[in-house]
């Protein structure tokens, strides 16, 4: 319970009883350390602490504290896009005069806001230029696509005005500024005054919508006209929903995209979903998985070939159905499996099948799998006279399929982010694509949904904050740094992290590379190696950026770090665990057995882990 | 230092310390010499870039770091930082290379650089998208037959121009001769190059690297040329500093000195105007060099270093007046310039074709559209590579972005034939007026300055024109156009009869008016124009002028006369 208190209403020297004698001599000392402006920050912000951190307003208010300093303090933002840094300029001074008023701000690039901090914000004052043919500035880009993208978030307790700079030789004048005008309007944010647009000579219009724009703040940070704040909300705890396997969450997508840029042999992407608040929980580490449905093509031309019908009700364990929907989402209708094999044999009497299902035929039959769809198998055995039952009968049941999760919750709520390598290759003159990973390129645009539901991996976790991280990966195999990186950013986290990433071309296939650089420079990543195998005549790998590095990899773990491992299962997992054995040799001059042993322990003691498919 | 007028204006320059410059200046100051951390930053594998203030520097080292903008946006929402190379200028006074140095360019081109070349309008040459790992092997095998690439960009003198003419060949070779010299003399001298580029170790010495640019270099760039009248294929009014050879019994005697050229502007920033170089004076043919050292100084000490758009020498002339400058310069000089003697001008054009030159040898120049060789419809780059396995004289890059084969004997002529022929090169001639007289900068994709099209827009545009030329009957009619993807001006549109500069994609001010041999600045007629309207401009302009023309009258002094726009009679009245 907080008690009411006597606010002070003056300056006072005489310690007053609800602070001890220690917190009094600090707070003296902050006192006379402030100017005005900041005084007037600090006032807000220890008010604010007092009724929002605490959880609870001030149940008995006193009078004093209604009329004198109950204003519950609006933060201001400033924020500009510029090209050749008109707007850039007319910001910084916006924030000086602000300061002056005591309405403290600084002028913040475009660039480097997050667009999400919006939704917290209170007051928000925007000047940009227009550059291009009408496009908002180059280093606004960002800030705009996500402000006109369907991830905006409602924003109705934001107040703002729009200052807009062009030419009006232009067809598009000020455009951006309209753009953005229109845009918080239509997110539900409230005009503090009318944008204005500037031509080229934007010194007088510009300072007159200044001045107008402070007035209004200026008035309206006085405590009378001050509505509620928005301290009061109370946070909707989420209904309990169980989410598994079972019980998948259906997610939209918000955003899908090729990471992998043009001429790249691969086709990456990034893959954006969101939840309701609070509907699915997870740790980075953890994989996603998704509920996915086959190509319609691909049933289209299995039900065509079979020459069944579509409509035929089928009935399944939990539901009665038609043929193509069961085909669609509950049969795995591209991998050929031995069960598949057994049956058509039995339906075709094909001998060249009844071979393979001996024991003798086994390799053959392995091969036969690894090398044909059931479309190719369905069209050289044919099947005429074949029913519904028979076909379900002889296919399994779509499995589905995890993707590692790239996004942390502390960063990212209420999303999830997946890195999807597609599968796509061309078989007997045909192109195909692997089920999930097609599903999520090609049907999976933003607005379309998906089920979803969390894979917890408590085998591959994040150690305590201080401890250091040496996380390795090739391709998708970076997706949980991604979501590591973000946590500890989020967490303040003090452990030191190096990142060895692998994949083909520096130039098309670096996944992340801009995040990886930015986390470098803010120091949430302490160091990153990457090899690219086919950007030179020697292939280089991970493992062989480990090795030419031993002795610093060495000493990171005889400092305690944690060793991730993810990715590729076939060929990187076992190089890497064996570059591991040799660097434990040679910078830690141990005979081989001795280095086996110090890997297999660090595995026992799970400070290296792996997550490999 | 001498200051002579005590009352002149120095708040700006190098006697401020360097908080109230640009800071550029502190860049250049605390550069150790041009090094900065180039050399780590090449190592850097997390980039294609060069970070920090690696792509300052390398200017000075005559590379400019690029992004392919075709692909910016796109690659900005794959999470991919911009698609980074360089572009790499080499140093090539007066465009003079041999047929071992062509090769070369050529075989980097094929490795490195995208299998093209860029013939710049200082008669250089420019490779585009060579990635961060290939510098070093570029300019090392450029190191292998005696090219580098020092100042070809930086705040420093770049590139020395030098008129080609290829008929007059014997005062050619002199004036290219002091032209090289002039290079040698003024480029900076930091050992950084070597050590960076070729590993060099570094040299412990007490004696200053840089006697003449100290720590903190020039204001800005500094352009030096050399012209041989009558031609002006150079534009020598463009120059910062430009020597005239005057020549008396068939002998170089001395030089007119101009100062104060420059092209470079900003849309809406009417302090900033292309500026026609001043005529100072006539000095004896000895005296280059310290006129260079003189003029330069005045500019380096007197140069404003606290904005980087007023900091050409052509500002600090204007600011300062002109009597001082001079009279500073004397000082330095140590004499008096001699009034200047007469010369006369008749064009900034190439001549294209075969010419006899009275030294006996024959020259080809071959038009090069807008300096891009590249295999293309025709096969520039392997007919020209064909052409220097055999050739035994040099080749002449010009001022208009175009190629001589020049010096080729009369016992090598058939085989030089033979090879244009079988190429198809002669071909690449045949074209318009219009077209033989047209340049366009680089532009997009690769320069970051552009702001709409040009290199790869004014082929076809030209196009469209010449239907309209042809309507006119003016198809064979000579006329300067010059197109710029922003109004840096690397075209030098602004003393082109006709000119283009972006403003945004699609979308150009139309300048009209300029001189045919370099000697009057043009005038905007319409700005901020599109196609159509462009199309339909010059059509009305190729229609009066077709009927109305007096004998002999260019365009440009037509346009004047006709009253499409009055004439500019000093830079700094252009945006009147
Ligand atoms: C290649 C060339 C144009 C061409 O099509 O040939 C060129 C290309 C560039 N010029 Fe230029 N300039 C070129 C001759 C010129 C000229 C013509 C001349 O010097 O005779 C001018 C006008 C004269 C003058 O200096 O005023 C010129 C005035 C500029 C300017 C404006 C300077 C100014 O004072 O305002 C810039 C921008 C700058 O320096 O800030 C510039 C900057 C550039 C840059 C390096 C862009 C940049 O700074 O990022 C361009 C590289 C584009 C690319 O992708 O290659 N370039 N530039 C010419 C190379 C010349 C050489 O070999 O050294
Ligand atoms: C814990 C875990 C985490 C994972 N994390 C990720 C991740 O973060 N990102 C990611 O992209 N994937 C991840 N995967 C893999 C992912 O689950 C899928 O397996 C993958 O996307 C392929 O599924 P699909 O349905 O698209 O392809 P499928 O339809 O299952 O097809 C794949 C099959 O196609 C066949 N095939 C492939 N290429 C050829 C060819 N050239 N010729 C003939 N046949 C071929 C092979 O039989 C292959 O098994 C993870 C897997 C696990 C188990
Ligand atoms: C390449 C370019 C394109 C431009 N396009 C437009 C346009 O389409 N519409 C407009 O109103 N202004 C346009 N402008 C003008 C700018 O918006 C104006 O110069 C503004 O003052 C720049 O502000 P900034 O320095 O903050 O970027 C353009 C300017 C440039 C340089
Ligand atoms: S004129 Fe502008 S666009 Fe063209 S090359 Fe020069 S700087 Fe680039």
């Amino acid at each position: 319970m907080t008690q009411a208190v006597d606010l002070p209403s003056a300056p006072t020297t005489i310690r007053p009883d609800i602070l001890t004698s220690r917190q009094w001599n600090d707070l003296q000392a902050l006192a006379t350390s402030l100017s005005a402006a900041q005084a007037l920050w600090v006032s807000g912000y220890l008010f604010a602490l007092g009724g929002v951190s605490r959880g609870a307003v001030l149940d008995e208010p006193s009078p004093g504290i209604a009329s004198a300093t109950a204003a519950p303090v609006r933060t201001l933002t400033i924020l500009y896009g510029s090209e050749t840094g008109n707007s850039a300029a007319l910001a910084r001074t916006l924030a000086d005069r602000a300061g002056a008023l005591g309405l403290p701000a600084s002028a913040i690039d475009m660039a480097e806001y997050m667009p999400r901090r919006l939704k917290d914000a209170d007051d928000v004052l925007l000047i940009t230029s227009t550059h291009g043919d009408g496009d908002p500035p180059q280093p606004a880009a960002s800030f705009f696509e996500f402000l006109e993208g369907p991830k905006a978030p409602r924003l109705s307790d934001l107040r703002y005005a729009v200052l807009a700079l062009g030419d009006s030789s232009y067809e598009h004048f000020c455009e951006a500024g309209k753009r953005l005008d229109r845009r918080l309007e239509a997110l539900g944010a409230a005009r503090l005054h009318e944008r204005i647009d500037c031509d080229v000579d934007f010194d007088a219009p510009a300072s007159s919508w200044t001045d107008a724009v402070l007035a209004t703040l200026a008035s309206s940070a006085s405590p009378t006209s001050v509505a509620a704040g928005r301290d009061g909300r109370v946070a909707v705890a989420p209904a309990a929903v169980v989410v598994d396997r079972q019980h998948p969450l259906t997610a939209t997508v918000v955003g899908n995209l090729v990471l992998t840029g043009r001429g790249s042999t691969k086709e990456t992407r990034h893959v954006e979903l969101s939840f309701p608040e609070g509907g699915l929980t997870f740790t980075p580490g953890d994989a996603l998985g998704v509920v996915v449905r086959n190509d319609p093509q691909v049933v289209d031309q299995l039900i065509e070939c079979l020459a069944l019908s579509g409509d035929t009700p089928v009935t399944l364990a939990k539901r009665t159905t038609t043929l193509a929907d069961a085909l669609t989402s509950d049969y795995e209708i591209a991998t050929v499996t031995p069960r598949f094999i057994d049956v058509w044999t039995e339906v075709t009497g094909a001998d060249d099948l009844r071979r393979l299902t001996t024991t003798e035929g086994a390799a053959e039959r392995a091969a036969l799998i690894r090398t044909h769809h059931v479309i190719d198998l369905v069209e050289r055995y044919r099947a005429p006279g074949i029913s519904a039952e028979t076909l379900l009968k002889a296919l399994r049941p779509l499995t589905r399929r995890l993707y590692s999760i790239a996004s942390s919750l502390s960063a990212v709520p209420d999303e999830v982010h997946l890195t999807v390598s597609v599968v796509r290759y061309t078989l007997h003159g045909r192109e195909r694509t692997g089920v999930a990973s097609g599903h999520l390129a090609d049907r999976c645009a933003t607005g379309e949904t998906l089920p979803v539901y969390v894979q917890a991996n408590p085998h591959f976790r994040l150690p305590h904050d201080d401890v250091p991280i040496l996380m390795i990966g090739a391709g998708t195999g970076v997706a949980p740094y991604r979501a590591f990186l973000q946590e500890r950013e989020a967490r303040g986290a003090a452990g030191r992290s190096w990142l060895v990433f692998g994949e083909r071309h520096f130039r098309t296939d670096f996944l992340y590379q801009v995040e990886w650089q930015d986390l470098l420079k803010r120091g949430v990543l302490t160091r990153m190696d990457v090899a690219f195998s086919r950007d030179a005549a020697d292939k280089v790998y991970v493992q062989h950026r480990l090795v030419e590095q031993a002795r610093a990899v060495f000493d990171w773990l005889e400092d305690g770090a944690h060793v991730y491992v993810c990715g590729d299962a076939t060929r990187m997992a076992p190089d890497v665990d064996e570059a591991l054995v040799t660097i434990v040799e040679c910078a830690g001059g141990r005979d081989r057995d001795a280095a086996v042993e110090y890997v297999h322990t660090l595995q026992q003691s799970h400070r290296y882990q792996r997550d490999v498919y | 230092m001498l200051t002579p007028h005590a009352a002149v204006d120095r708040r700006h320059d190098l006697s401020q310390p360097l908080e109230a410059l640009s800071p550029d200046e502190t860049l250049k100051a605390s550069s150790r010499q041009l090094r900065g951390t180039i050399a780590t930053g090449l190592l850097d594998r997390i980039t294609g870039a060069v970070p920090g203030t690696g792509p300052k520097l390398l200017k000075f080292h005559g590379v400019y770091q690029q992004d392919d903008r075709d692909l910016r946006d796109e690659r900005r929402r794959q999470k991919l930082e911009p698609a980074y190379m360089f572009m790499i200028r080499v140093r090539l006074p007066g465009g003079v290379c041999t047929p071992a140095q062509w090769l070369k360019l050529d075989e980097l081109a094929r490795a490195h650089g995208r299998e093209t070349l860029r013939i710049t309008t200082r008669q250089t040459i420019q490779f585009h998208w060579v990635l961060k790992h290939h510098l070093r092997a570029t300019i090392q095998g450029l190191h292998d037959v005696l090219l580098d690439t020092i100042a070809a960009c930086g705040d420093d003198t770049r590139g020395v121009m030098c008129s080609v003419n290829p008929d007059v060949s014997p005062l050619h070779a002199e004036i290219y001769d002091w032209a090289k010299r002039a290079s040698e003399h003024a480029t900076w001298k930091s050992r950084a190059y070597h050590e960076i580029w070729y590993g060099d170790e570094r040299v412990a010495s007490s004696e200053p690297e840089e006697p003449f640019y100290g720590r903190s270099y020039m204001p800005r760039k500094f352009k030096i040329g050399f012209v041989l009248p009558p031609s002006n294929d150079i534009d020598i009014y463009a120059q910062d500093l430009g020597f005239i050879a005057i020549e008396e019994d068939g002998r170089l005697v001395g030089f007119n000195v101009v100062i104060g050229g420059g092209m470079g502007r900003t849309d809406s920033a009417p302090h900033t105007y292309p500026r026609l170089a001043s005529p100072i004076g006539y000095v004896p043919v000895d005296r280059v060099m310290p006129v260079i050292d003189a003029v330069m100084s005045v500019q380096r000490d007197f140069g404003d270093r606290a904005d980087r758009a007023h900091a050409r020498f052509k500002y600090t002339i204007d600011d300062k007046g002109l009597d001082w400058i001079v009279g500073e310069i004397e000082a330095r000089l140590g004499q008096s310039f001699a009034p200047a003697r007469l010369f006369h001008f008749t064009s900034n054009a190439d001549a294209v074709g075969w010419v006899h030159g009275r030294d006996g040898h024959d020259h080809l120049t071959l038009f090069i559209e807008n300096g891009r060789v590249v295999n293309g419809e025709t096969a520039i780059m392997d007919g020209l590579r064909a052409l220097a396995r055999v050739h035994t004289g040099t080749f002449r890059l010009t001022p208009n972005q175009n190629l001589i084969v020049s010096g080729v004997t009369p016992e090598a002529r058939p085989m030089i034939d033979a090879i244009v022929r079988e190429h198809g090169l002669l071909a690449l001639n045949d074209r318009s007026g219009l077209r033989l007289n047209a340049m366009a900068c680089v532009a997009l994709p690769t320069c970051g300055l552009a702001m709409a099209e040009s290199e790869r827009y004014l082929p076809s545009l030209l196009t469209k024109l010449e239907a309209s030329l042809a309507r006119h009957g003016l198809e064979r009619q000579p006329i300067t156009i010059r197109m710029s993807g922003c109004p840096n001006g690397c075209s030098r549109p602004y003393i082109a009869e006709i000119a283009l500069t972006g403003r945004a994609l699609g979308k150009y001010n139309l300048y009209l008016g300029g001189g045919a041999h370099g000697e009057r600045l043009n005038r905007m007629y319409l700005e901020n124009a599109g196609e159509p309207a462009i199309l339909s401009a010059l059509d009305g302009l190729f229609a009066r002028y077709a009927v109305e023309h007096l004998p002999g009258e260019r365009i440009g002094d037509f346009a004047v006369r006709a009253g499409y726009v009055t004439p500019v009679t000093e830079g700094r009245h252009f945006n009147d």
